[in-house]
């Protein structure tokens, strides 16, 4: 019977698709109507096909085939939005790179949000969704809730990412930086957003422990939050239903202070509550020490996530935002400093006892990484939200330098780690393909990191300086021209930091295909600690 | 479910949960982290105390020491203009024609007027002056009304054409399709494309001639060379504010041209208008951008 709704469904949804591919105002819009169209047609086609199969016994165990589905997404998209930031620093240094015949597709404005959207969503976002899958059946001791409706999840996030990606480069946008997919993508995300929701809720209600897990806590609290910013930020009124654009529904400061509102906590919950999920479980598994402090945990995830949603207004600094909104951003800002420390802490600390092992385990030198430039740009952050400080650094490269740091160091690293941690446990080997190629990984993504984090802040503070800098009768001294000359060879080597961390990648995806294909076996299959449903 | 096989001798109490292996110490919090978690929060609360920041029914806490972004910009830019005070009062008094002597003096006009050009001017000429159809160019050394640096601040001060200055420039060519017939009009358009150097019909610009030497060299001179006094454009260069092809050319004999700038002096402009200074800065920038005489 649940056969026939979804044949139905879905040769429904590919005939819709076709009417509106036909009916398309825009060439984006029709490109994703042909994308639907053949998915939900292939679908169709796939169901039509297995429909009064004899169906066997449930599966019993952790649903495991969903992250390994995950990992290979996540090492994927890491090295084409790590491929398409090089580039595009390349591009920033040589504007020649911005080819004539590729205007309109593959210039600087198509393809930054592309590689923006590349690391965060497609590599951040599966990583968060196939780690916390991971770890949520192993801290609950239950399978996923909801059949293959996890499979649904990752499936409908991947055709999401397609769909952001190719909206960018074809001109789809509503020009808000990190929500810049159109309105059907974004209805298509809160469905995906919603079962996603459900799977994790439904484990955590099914589970045999008695406690949650505090990485549960965070990624609970990730999921639900980024629901409430994606549907707030992307409120809008379509022109056409068989059209990509839209018009926002809040205009001038409201709408960029939602929008602000929404960006930082991107950052505040996807890619700090999210991955600090992820370190929760990774490191006190990779160091096989117990956490540092449950109390710890307690305070500074209820902190962090009741004073993040705030500090949003420090992106609206000295802008049309009225002074008491801008002051607030600032002082919950430099109030989350602590909070944040809390998990480098427990990090870190964790660690002890087990200080032996940053000499031997590669792995966990980069959980280490990870956790030092995590405690590095939340202290940085909160700096850079003082107003004095923000008027020297705000649009600068400063920010930019900012943002790597977490992201690469941070983000980056910690999933490398849990990468290396998952592959040889989901493919039932006894360890990875080559330590050593971690060690090089290693090494290259740390100093490509450094190399990226220290010209963005010379480049930065320089050019602060000098959009700032008057002659004694007051008069501004340099065009923004000069310091456009001026940033051009640390440019150069933010590009070079780049294509070491790139290069990092393209090892760690060798070593991970090696592994899984040829890592040396486990003795015997260890036995599933999830009981029987 | 508490299994100890991670711990080490000397640990302290865990909380007695296992997840998958993974336990938690009873650890206290650090007690540096929370007394510096309280000092933030004290200072924050003072920090809105002393800043505008709660926001109540009508407006927001305005802190008592009364800050606010755009008095702080305020404060800066008077601090810059009473700097300049003297230099505005030589300025507005300056001989223009002597003012690049003052190294000073200079680069502050020229400064302060490349300001005033990018804010006032360059919806027209453009921001990098290059001028726009019908917008004269000013960086070339081609003037209508006269490129020497008293003449350029005349004529912003008082315009062109305009009725608010009295003494705006002022100038007015026929339409000629009153006074020519078509085909007439046609042989003016060849004699004037044989004296700018351009393609052209040999009998048709001997017959133009004729009607040029009778009706146009008044202001247009018998040589084509123009007259900046009255605001008559040289024809005999390649420069031209509407265009040199025959079609536009026509259009101009048939129907004439009435190019107006406002004058910008506060005299005529009251409240938005310049100052002398400011005037006599915007010349300064011009003169210097390459074509000055």
């Amino acid at each position: 019977m649940w056969n026939y709704i979804k044949i139905s469904g879905l040769g429904l949804i590919a005939l819709l698709a076709a009417i509106a591919a036909n009916y398309a105002r825009d060439v984006p819009y029709m490109v994703h109507m042909i994308i639907v169209m053949l998915v939900a047609a292939g679908l169709f086609v796939w169901t039509v096909r297995r429909t009064d199969e004899p169906v066997g016994p449930a599966p019993t165990g952790y649903m495991d085939d969903v992250i390994r589905a995950g990992v290979i997404a996540t090492a994927f998209w890491g090295v084409i939005g790590f491929l398409a930031g090089t580039f595009i620093a390349a591009q920033l240094a040589w504007p020649a790179l911005n080819f004539e015949w590729a205007q309109g597709y593959a210039n600087f404005g198509r393809l930054r949000p592309l590689h923006t959207s590349a690391v965060i969503f497609a590599f951040g976002g599966n990583a968060l969704i196939c780690t916390s899958f991971y770890i949520v059946q192993r801290t609950s001791a239950a399978r996923l809730w909801g059949g293959n409706l996890a499979w649904f999840v990752f499936w409908g996030y991947q055709l999401f990412i397609v769909l952001a990606a190719t909206g960018y480069l074809l001109g789809a946008t509503q020009s808000k930086e990190y929500a810049e997919p159109e309105w059907y993508v974004d209805l298509w995300l809160t469905v995906v957003w919603v079962a996603y929701l459900l799977v994790f809720l439904g484990t955590l209600l099914k589970r045999k422990e008695p406690h949650i897990y505090v990485a549960n806590w965070f990624f609970l609290s990730f999921i639900v939050t980024v629901a409430m910013l994606h549907i707030v930020n992307n409120l809008s009124v379509p022109v056409s239903i068989f059209g990509s654009r839209s018009v926002q529904l809040f205009a001038g400061v409201q709408d960029a202070m939602t929008q602000w509102w929404y960006g930082h906590n991107a950052v505040g919950f996807f890619l700090t509550a999210g991955f600090l999920g992820m370190m929760y479980y990774f490191v006190p598994k990779q160091a096989e020490r117990p956490v540092f402090s449950y109390k710890l945990s307690i305070i500074h995830f209820w902190a962090l996530i009741f004073l993040y949603i705030w500090a949003g207004p420090h992106h609206l600094h000295y802008t049309a935002l009225p002074d008491w909104a801008s002051t607030l951003g600032m002082v919950f800002s430099i109030i989350l400093w602590m909070p944040s420390w809390g998990g480098m802490i427990n990090g870190l600390m964790t660690l002890s006892g087990a200080w032996d092992k940053i000499r031997t385990d590669p792995i966990i030198r980069m959980m280490v990484v990870s956790i030092g430039f995590y405690g590095m740009s939340t202290f940085e952050g909160p700096m850079m939200s003082i107003r004095a400080v923000n008027s020297l650094s705000h649009y600068t490269d400063w920010t930019i330098g900012h943002v790597h740091s977490g992201a690469l160091g941070w983000n980056g690293m910690i999933t490398f780690g849990a990468l290396y941690f998952l592959t040889p446990r989901l493919w039932n080997k006894s360890g990875l393909y080559s330590l050593s190629l971690v060690s090089w990984h290693f090494w290259l993504a740390t100093i490509g990191i450094v190399l990226y984090a220290a010209a963005m802040w010379v480049t930065g503070i320089m050019e602060g300086l000098m959009w700032r800098e008057v002659d004694a009768q007051g008069f501004l001294v340099n065009s923004f021209a000069d310091t456009v000359a001026a940033k051009f060879p640390m440019y150069v080597v933010r590009m070079l930091g780049g294509v070491l961390f790139v290069a990092g990648g393209i090892i760690m995806c060798y070593n991970l295909w090696m592994t899984a294909t040829r890592g040396p076996a486990k003795e015997q299959a260890t036995p599933v600690m999830a009981p029987a449903e | 479910m508490s299994k100890k096989d991670n711990n080490q001798p000397g640990d302290p109490d865990t909380t007695g949960h296992s997840w998958d292996g993974i336990e938690e110490f009873n650890n206290p919090l650090p007690k540096w982290w929370l007394w510096t978690f309280y000092a933030t929060i004290v200072w924050g609360i003072g920090y809105t105390i002393a800043y505008p920041a709660w926001p109540l029914i009508e407006k927001a806490t305005p802190g008592f020491l009364n800050y606010s972004t755009r008095g702080e910009v305020a404060d800066e830019i008077a601090a810059v203009e009473t700097a300049n005070e003297g230099l505005n009062m030589q300025l507005a008094s300056a001989d223009l024609t002597v003012l690049p002597e003052n190294t000073e003096l200079h680069n502050y006009a020229v400064q302060g007027g490349r300001a005033l050009f990018a804010a006032n001017c360059s919806q027209c000429h453009g921001s990098g002056a290059a001028g726009a159809v019908g917008y004269p160019n000013l960086l070339d050394d081609d003037w209508l009304w006269g490129g020497d640096v008293d003449t350029i601040a005349y004529t912003i001060t008082h315009g062109i054409r305009n009725e608010q200055s009295p003494d705006s420039h002022w100038s007015e060519m026929p339409a000629f399709g009153e006074i020519l017939e078509p085909e007439e009009i046609e042989t003016v358009v060849s004699y004037v494309q044989s004296i700018s150097g351009q393609d052209h019909d040999e009998a048709l610009a001997a017959a133009g001639e004729e009607i040029y030497l009778d009706q146009c060299s008044a202001c247009h001179l018998d040589n084509g060379m123009g007259e900046p006094s009255l605001g008559a454009p040289n024809l005999t260069d390649a420069i031209w504010l509407y265009g040199g092809d025959a079609e536009t050319l026509t259009e101009t004999i048939t129907y004439s041209r009435f190019g107006v700038m406002p004058a910008w002096s506060e005299e005529y402009r009251p409240g938005t208008g310049l100052s002398d200074a400011e005037v006599n800065a915007l010349a300064a920038y011009v003169h210097q951008l390459g074509g000055g005489q």
